[in-house]
């Protein structure tokens, strides 16, 4: 292997794909953050299950949840669009279409984060 | 590219099932459950956002029992995701890669996910009371 690479790629360290770690390591990345995230998000749903409409805004106006929303939001958004990239890359075999399909994934992650963080901003403002 | 037929390596249906090849499809398969599972979450808070009228209407549809049977499986597949998110972390550390290793996590997971779903749940429907 070392031997088929020029030097410069050898530095590089960036692969056939010409992107390196950066996809796996982004994913691990989020998913790290996402744990704690996950798990404050769902033990407080769990408090608001019987919450009526103020009491679901007043918690989502408070500062602190506001803030963890945002970060829950997009980075799970971000996880989103790593992770369908790959089941994309893995059974799309039509270049037209695998394109297609990643530019609507990205997109798609794209718009719902930003919805989301725009809804929890007009909560919490 | 050649399209003469050529002999290929065994694929999936040629190998005994284990718990983790069921893992492996069910960790990608709740993925993309999850991503719809977000479109519910935006759309908790857009409905929020636009007052209460809206939000109602979200109430309405997610307390009829077609709206807990998704939630229930939102929740499941968050849980599943999660704890062989984990394993996967441990893995990508080197750690916990041997087969008998995995064979215990593999039911560490599975008893993670049903226990964690159903705590949420017994807890979300104050069964267990303390919390609601």
């Amino acid at each position: 292997m070392g031997k088929m690479q020029t030097p410069l790629g050898k530095v590089r360290g960036l692969g056939s794909a010409k992107n390196g770690t950066h996809h796996w390591w982004m994913q691990k990345v989020t998913a790290v953050a996402l744990i704690p995230l996950t798990i404050w998000f769902v033990a407080s749903l769990v408090q608001l299950t019987s919450s009526d409409y103020e009491a679901a805004f007043m918690w989502v106006a408070y500062p602190l949840n506001a803030i963890l929303m945002i970060l829950f939001i997009s980075t799970g958004v971000y996880h989103l669009k790593l992770g369908i990239q790959v089941v994309v890359e893995d059974y799309i075999h039509v270049e037209m279409t695998k394109v297609t399909l990643q530019m609507i994934v990205t997109f798609g992650c794209a718009a719902l984060g930003l919805t989301g963080v725009l809804a929890i901003l007009k909560i919490a403002l | 590219m050649a399209k003469k037929e050529r002999p290929i390596s065994p694929h999936l249906q040629i190998y005994a099932w284990g718990g983790h090849m069921a893992l492996s499809i069910f960790h990608r398969a709740s993925g993309i459950a999850l991503g719809a599972g977000t479109l519910l979450l935006i759309w908790w808070l857009g409905s929020l956002a636009m007052g209460e009228e809206s939000y109602i209407l979200f109430q309405t549809y997610m307390s009829s029992i077609y709206g807990k049977i998704v939630l229930f499986a939102f929740t499941t597949a968050l849980m599943l995701h999660m704890c062989n998110g984990i394993r996967h972390l441990f893995w990508d550390a080197g750690k916990g890669f041997d087969l008998d290793a995995t064979r215990r996590s593999n039911y560490l997971i599975f008893a993670g996910t049903v226990i964690f779903t159903a705590a949420i749940w017994l807890l979300g429907l104050g069964l267990i009371g303390g919390l609601s």
